[in-house]
């Protein structure tokens, strides 16, 4: 069953901005897949429609095989969106937010209450669930966020950068806990600008960029485009002036470390084989390229 | 999908809303009331005796009905116009616009923050009231049919002025220019009967006029004007601005790009 099935969205803003030239796009269930392009590329605009936030001028959606032009509200309830900037009174509790959010879904106070529970204290914050939205941190406003997009149980999840300005800790905590969601049936597309946070979660991925879709494939696939990688390879002793290994670009860094360009197409034991590599005592060697990265980059020609 | 849970979570976010800030909504009438009985009942309304055509009643007496409306009208307005202002404002209105709610739910939840902030501050102006004189209510059901369908009226105004406004100057312009002109001009500290013809002529012309009569007429048993004309020209103005609102939510006006 496909979660997600976008057929020749278009968007043109009231300002003729061009937001989307007419973009397909699947997301099949169970998926974690992430949707990613340079900003203005028209990501957001793209969930604000699913999320009915924006208004579309051509194409079609359909959230779980229910069209939104058909039922909208029906579709709308089998999602939930984490939408990039905080959208919530600043001047509520934490947990009447949550409370009111599930309400709005029609979900009963008994159940919207248990789910308040089980959510505040699974993502570390049940105590601070008497404390008004504002006196919170960046972070805990985010996993407020991601709460409130939780609470109806919905079949698709959208995360619009939703650990953007979350201290590294916290970001890790919050992938296990996506992870955990995704394992147990939520399909989620995230866009994110941390390139090594989709390619540690995603499966698939698609690349947007001026409106278009450029890229729409597996991350493996992807990844597998990768021309070259850079090593870094740092040594106990110095490293000769005149070190040369064959079929190989580098680049001596300091006494004790130098870099290593790795065609994709070349086998890494070729590298260590090598009768100077084999000189050398290595203590630590490290992949330098943020492969996703790279090819974001190179797809999005900003390079 | 439970429409009756997402209206009552709505409508039980608006009151608290009122309950929450209560310095700002509830107090401020009631000391405006207590200054309005105070300068214009006590010290200068023994002055002005009896209204034409509201003979046996003191001018305190008048008057009440009129401030009560001044105090519906004007909180229950401006109620909603900053509840959803304030929602666009903080984009907590997208919590509302993501979910599946039907747009009249949504509609209605902000409405119902309205009539309790209007009924709430008209309780609150009575109880003002009884300190300054004594008064009876010729028909207790129509005076409170009459203070629902008013602040039903003006919380629909309001939430379509905040669905317009994109600054706080937008939502407090029309009440500043616009409402509380109409409001001081419709017959709330005089009859219009004492007017020349020329201003009698445009004080008709002015909708508060008619519902400020009603109103009167519910409270105290008399009108200068036919109370039915109050009572239809709420209902009709009722019926076409809540199908407006219904219509602009709908079309996502000023909430959706």
């Amino acid at each position: 069953m496909k979660a997600l099935e976008i057929k020749n969205l278009k968007k043109i803003y009231a300002n003729e901005v061009v937001a989307l030239k007419g973009i397909d796009l699947v997301v099949e269930s169970g998926d974690f897949f992430a949707l990613l392009g340079p900003n203005g590329a028209g990501k957001s605009t793209t969930i604000g429609i699913i999320s009915s936030l924006v208004t579309k001028d051509h194409g079609s959606i359909s959230i779980c095989g229910i069209d939104i032009d058909e039922n909208f509200p029906l579709a709308k309830s089998k999602l939930g969106v984490v939408n990039q900037e905080f959208n919530f009174s600043q001047f509520e509790k934490v947990r009447d937010v949550i409370m009111a959010q599930a309400g709005y879904y029609g979900v009963d106070p008994k159940t919207a209450a248990a789910r308040t529970e089980e959510y505040l204290k699974k993502l570390g914050i049940w105590d601070k669930r008497d404390v008004f939205i504002r006196e919170l941190s960046g972070g805990q406003k985010r996993r407020v966020m991601i709460i409130k997009a939780l609470i109806h149980k919905p079949e698709l999840l959208i995360l619009d950068e939703p650990t953007a300005g979350v201290d590294i800790e916290l970001r890790r905590g919050l992938w296990d806990f996506l992870i955990d969601i995704n394992k147990g049936g939520t399909t989620i597309i995230l866009t994110t600008h941390y390139l090594e946070e989709a390619e540690n979660l995603c499966r698939n991925i698609a690349i947007i960029d001026n409106g278009t879709i450029i890229e729409n494939t597996k991350m493996e696939h992807l990844l597998k485009k990768l021309e070259n990688q850079v090593f870094t390879i740092e040594t106990t002793e110095s490293i000769p002036d005149n070190l040369k290994i064959e079929g190989f670009n580098l680049t001596v860094e300091d006494n004790n470390k130098f870099s290593v360009i790795v065609p994709k197409d070349v086998s890494m034991n070729k590298l260590f084989e090598n009768d100077s590599f084999k000189q050398l005592e290595v203590t630590n060697i490290k992949n330098q390229t943020n492969r996703l990265e790279e090819l974001f980059l190179n797809l999005t020609s900003k390079k | 999908m439970n429409h009756l849970q997402s209206l009552k979570t709505l409508s039980y976010v608006q009151v608290r809303r009122i309950l929450r800030i209560w310095i700002q909504t509830i107090i401020p009438p009631a000391i405006t009331t207590a200054l309005y009985f105070l300068i214009f009942g006590e010290l200068i309304g023994s002055r002005i005796g009896e209204m034409p055509g509201y003979e046996g009643l003191t001018y305190l007496e008048f008057m009440v009905p009129g401030l009560i409306m001044l105090a519906v009208i004007t909180n229950s307005y401006a109620n909603v116009a900053s509840a959803f202002f304030g929602a666009k404002f903080q984009k907590a209105i997208e919590e509302i616009l993501i979910s599946p709610m039907a747009n009249w739910a949504i509609l209605l939840g902000f409405i119902v923050g309205g009539i309790a902030r209007g009924v709430l501050v008209g309780v609150v102006v009575v109880l003002v009231s009884l300190f300054f004189t004594n008064f009876g209510i010729s028909n207790v059901f129509l005076t409170l049919f009459s203070i629902l369908l008013t602040s039903t009226l003006f919380s629909i105004l309001g939430l379509i002025n905040g669905v317009y406004a994109k600054t706080f100057d937008d939502i407090s312009i029309v009440p500043t220019f616009v409402l509380t002109p109409l409001i001081y001009l419709g017959g709330i500290f005089y009859s219009i009967e004492i007017l020349s013809d020329q201003w009698q002529f445009f004080s008709k012309i002015n909708p508060i006029l008619y519902i400020v009569n009603f109103f009167r007429y519910a409270m105290l048993g008399t009108s200068e004007i036919d109370p039915t004309l109050g009572l239809v020209l709420i209902c009709v103005f009722t019926v076409g601005f809540f199908a407006l609102a219904y219509y602009l939510l709908h079309k996502g006006v000023g909430v959706k790009d």
